[in-house]
């Protein structure tokens, strides 16, 4: 029993902090404490990546194979930890100036990524929900954190309800696996699918997929996407591009391999399908729009396409693609919306693309950042995007897949235009009013860290290919 | 110890773009003359390490030379190496940037910033040459676009806007299927390695697709995607369409390095990657080739005769040029090669200083309206000089580079096909119309328009930036020898591999036909 509870150990520290910190806010009254526990979850969120990143390579169960601590869950929780970490702090500041930090938000993010951290480590259906719903439901309420306002608490509900939709999508498809596997552990249930699936289990299968196509925000069950983006406040928006796209991907692939690894010619048609409507979807749709939130929502589901390019594979390969892209995915994302936070005209916030106008030359330094950060966006090498995109597609072509790797490229050149247009402004547009010229040096580090990653990376990528590997091969045997 | 000279020559302009980007500051008169100083410099010094190239260049030996090879991440290598085919690129590269940064001197708007992105552009179009791993290639192959968007969209004319989005996703969309089929050819051979994969024989097994019959196989569909890239870049008809607006709207070192550098970009592919990786492919799709390089020879010509627009002119011209340079490469005979490779050198001088010329006058009268100019002569000698020995050199007047290659070119087409040559051969015709009636049209006649009364000859500078590109055209114009050296061994053991693969072409083609 000890042994099982040494390795959900960071879980339960976690856990345990939240509480805390709740307990102790509401104790003192009012907000005074909230910055000093954002900084303290921060602080904890990069601690415990650390420990988990050098926490040994052994793969260990707990409770009886529902809760696994493999390389493959390893690598998730740290791109989560350190992700949540990047985001907590960059909206430090605007959730100040908007008189918005309060102490709940820490909290809940916390609780959020122990939901997250749960769902990658998942090894049954009963964990898997658990870790989703706690990470859900501490979405919605930050979802609605402004809630004077129309549209944050907009977002809040159309998160919910569809989000209440898809667990129940989810559960349902859980139900069917375990009437028809017998067991809702993923061992079990990989026993139960070796060879021919039957119908139940194949529907179940369908249903889950469907379930956590909606977390990812694939097409097409992406409809919330868009509006929650645009309603929430701006660093819970760079919180929802971030760590939970890792989680949930993660829990796809888990879903995918450690319970119906057996049978991936059943849902590589189901995923690759998923792929090829999001990139389409997310380069097509995001070309109108004129609201940069909006616009990142677009670009993020036509990234979760590329990602999922990668989990259609169905090898090991995939996965290692898979979460290679999601880590410089999220590298990406956390430069840009240090940016987007950044976006102020005469002290107020704005998300207009059209605020962009000509920041190349008020902004010499923000627009070149900015400029690397979207053409890495936009998969051009040399950027580090384009060896993401590189990974994915060598899988898919390696698995056979040669037309979901062409429609894959033809979806990311449509794509380039949104990307170039935010260039156009930046670079070649006419002269308007300036934003700002103040950026806190958290925002600002974070940009232009993340652009010189962009670069840099090409090198060795940071040696995370190496470790993506490893992780790949734990979860695809 | 480790020969590191191509890597030097590649990143010694991308070093001296850092070094402006990072220490240096202001943007008044004093900054502008650095940072033009600083970035001529840069290109001037790759220039003098690319001579080190080209003397310690052994042309009998058809192997790549000045190997470097670094692990990468991906199973990928960073591997670096010229052979005759690739080393006068570079030299071209090399040759004609520093001309470029001189001939942009005049320029005020965001000179650090423009100074940076040429650059960086003269990196990138260096790796292209140099490199030996297939992604690597990719790799600078697309980056290029980047400063070139930029280059357009920030320092170009009223239109920009259009020409650059045009530009970046029209070859954007090319290259990608090129992608696709690079990473194919990774999991089919297990390597990107480009001398090993230049041994390695692709499928010729026949599949249907679709419904659709594909002879040749994997072969024909890795030729066909990497043709997407390479056609776009060359141009050829009817992908073409970017090139006019790109080069219009480009300022005038855009231009210039736009025909003069990255549209050999297309040919150099389809030598390095098209007719030695899938010479049964190349054999079988070469027809198509031929007519769509006749129909562009022709077709643009005629287009090129009633421009109004002296760069678009040019353009066209440009395009019609192309043709016969992929019709050279697609005889897959030693002369056609020869004088493609010859034909793409010189149009890299010829085409740069036509538009250098175009760049001259517009600085002075910020027009390229052909019907604005007339009479030149009398106020401009020096220019109607240089503009007639350049125009002479388009057209292919023997004494001249450009006569040549499209010689050799002819050459190569007439053992190809009769019909093919002789159609090919009406362009030199036609050019001869477009290019003396444009020159009759800006230079001869009085000087009866009052704006030009006082247009200024050409100053030292502009001059100097002339000098050597004039004494190249004449040069290997009547003295081909040194780069027909060069270029001919490694040619010579592309055709010989090349005939060796494609005697098994008529047994794919017999195969196909009884399985029908």
């Amino acid at each position: 029993m000890s042994a099982d509870l040494n390795i959900i150990l960071p879980e339960i520290l976690l856990s345990l902090f939240a509480m805390g910190a709740l307990l102790g806010a509401v104790y003192t009254g009012k907000d005074k404490l909230a910055l000093p526990i954002l900084w303290a979850t921060a602080g904890l969120f990069v601690a415990m990546a650390f420990w988990i990143g050098v926490s040994g390579d052994t793969d260990r169960m707990a409770f009886g194979g529902m809760f696994t601590d493999d390389a493959f869950s390893r690598f998730a929780k740290v791109t989560i930890l350190l992700s949540a970490a990047a985001v907590l702090l960059l909206g430090q500041d605007y959730m100040t100036r908007n008189d918005m930090l309060k102490f709940e938000y820490p909290v809940l993010v916390t609780l959020a990524v122990v939901g997250m951290m749960t769902m990658v480590s998942a090894g049954d259906l009963m964990v898997l929900y658990m870790g989703l719903e706690l990470q859900s439901l501490a979405l919605y309420v930050v979802a609605s954190m402004r809630r004077d306002n129309l549209r944050s608490t907009e977002a809040g509900l159309k998160y919910f309800v569809l989000g209440a939709l898809s667990s129940g999508l989810l559960l349902y498809g859980a139900s069917l696996t375990y009437g028809y596997a017998g067991t809702t552990n993923f061992a079990g249930i990989i026993a139960a699918a070796e060879g021919d699936i039957s119908l139940g289990l194949l529907f179940g299968l369908v249903f889950m997929a469907s379930g956590l196509a909606f977390k990812v925000s694939a097409a097409p069950f992406h409809m919330w996407t868009p509006d929650v983006y645009e309603g929430s406040p701006t660093p819970v928006t760079a919180f929802f591009a971030t760590a939970p796209k890792v989680a949930a991907m993660g829990l796809f692939a888990r879903v995918v391999h450690d319970a119906f690894g057996g049978v991936v010619a059943d849902w590589q048609q189901i995923i690759a399908l998923l792929a090829v409507a999001s990139m389409f979807l997310g380069a097509i749709a995001a070309i109108g729009q004129t609201d940069i939130k909006r616009l990142m929502a677009y670009s993020s589901i036509a990234h979760m396409g590329f990602a999922l390019m990668g989990l259609a594979a169905g090898t090991a390969a995939g996965v290692q693609g898979m979460l290679i892209y999601m880590a410089i995915y999220v590298t990406m994302n956390i430069g840009t919306f240090a940016f987007i936070l950044s976006m102020r005209r005469d002290g107020r916030d704005v998300t207009d693309i059209a605020a962009l106008n000509m920041l190349s030359k008020s902004h010499p330094t923000h627009a070149l950042a900015l400029l690397v950060l979207l053409f890495s966006l936009a998969g051009i090498p040399p950027m580090l995007g384009f060896f993401g995109k590189l990974y994915v597609l060598q899988a898919a072509v390696d698995a056979g897949l040669f037309w979901l790797a062409v429609l894959g490229v033809v979806a990311s050149v449509i794509g380039a235009f949104y990307y170039l247009r935010l260039v156009y402004f930046m670079y070649f547009g006419t002269e308007g009013e300036p934003l700002d010229q103040a950026m806190p040096a958290i925002q600002w580090v974070a940009m232009v860290g993340c652009a010189a990653i962009m670069v840099l990376g090409i090198v060795n990528l940071f040696g995370i290919e190496g470790l993506a590997a490893a992780a790949a091969e734990t979860l695809v045997r | 110890m480790e020969n590191n000279l191509l890597s030097f020559i590649t990143f010694t302009p991308l070093l001296g773009a850092l070094i402006l980007a990072l220490f240096l500051r202001g943007d008044d008169a004093a900054a502008q003359r650095n940072a033009k100083w600083l970035a001529l410099g840069a290109t001037v010094f790759t220039f003098l390490f690319s001579i080190g190239l080209l003397t310690g260049f052994d042309a009998q030996n058809t192997d790549f030379q000045f190997v470097e090879e670094r692990t990468w991440l991906l199973g990928l290598t960073y591997k670096m190496g010229v052979d005759g085919i690739s080393v006068l690129f570079v030299m071209l590269t090399t040759f004609l940037m520093p001309l470029v940064i001189a001939a942009c001197w005049d320029v005020t708007h965001r000179v650090k910033d423009y100074m940076i992105a040429l650059l960086i552009l003269e990196t990138l179009m260096i790796g292209v040459f140099c490199a030996l791993d297939l992604i690597l290639f990719y790799v600078f192959f697309e980056a290029g676009l980047i400063p070139m968007f930029l280059i357009i969209g920030i320092w170009g004319g009223k239109n920009r806007i259009y020409a650059s989005f045009k530009f970046f996703l029209y070859t954007l969309l090319g290259s990608v299927l090129m992608l696709v089929a690079m990473v194919a050819m990774y999991v089919d051979a297990g390597t990107t390695d480009i001398p090993t994969l230049l041994t390695h024989t692709f499928a010729t097994e026949s599949f249907s697709v679709l419904g659709i019959h594909v002879i040749g196989g994997l072969q024909t569909m890795m030729w066909l995607a990497f043709f997407a890239s390479f056609a776009v870049k060359m141009p050829m008809w009817p992908v073409h369409t970017w090139l006019p607006d790109a080069h219009v709207q480009a300022p005038t070192a855009g231009s210039v390095v736009l025909a003069a550098i990255l549209l050999k970009m297309g040919g150099y592919g389809f030598l390095r990657f098209s007719l030695p990786m899938f010479p049964v492919a190349s054999d079988l799709l070469a027809p198509m080739v031929m007519w769509l390089s006749v129909i562009a020879i022709i077709y643009t010509s005629l287009v090129a005769l009633v421009q109004d627009d002296m760069k678009k002119l040019i353009a066209y011209s440009s395009v019609a040029h192309m043709g016969y340079v992929t019709a050279g490469i697609f005889t897959a005979n030693q002369q056609g090669i020869d004088g493609a490779i010859f034909q793409m050198i010189s149009h890299g001088f010829v085409s740069g200083a036509l538009f250098l010329c175009v760049g001259v006058i517009y600085d002075r009268m910020h027009t390229r309206e052909i019907d604005a100019y007339g009479g030149l002569v009398n106020r401009m000698p020096a220019y109607a000089l240089v503009f007639m020995l350049f125009t002479m050199a388009n057209v292919g007047l023997p004494g001249t580079s450009g006569f040549i290659g499209e010689f050799l070119v002819l050459m190569g087409l007439f053992q190809y096909n009769t019909w093919i040559a002789m159609f090919a051969t009406t362009g030199v015709i036609l050019s001869a119309c477009y290019a003396l009636w444009l020159y009759r049209r800006v230079v001869w006649g009085d000087l009866i328009k009052e704006s030009l009364k006082s247009i200024t000859d050409m100053t030292m500078r502009e001059r100097a930036i002339f000098a050597p590109l004039i004494v190249m055209t004449i040069l290997f114009g009547v003295y081909p020898a040194p780069i027909l050296d060069i270029i001919g061994p490694s040619v010579e053991a592309l055709v010989a591999d090349y005939q060796t693969a494609t005697l098994v072409t008529d047994t794919v083609t017999a195969v196909a036909a009884a399985s029908q």
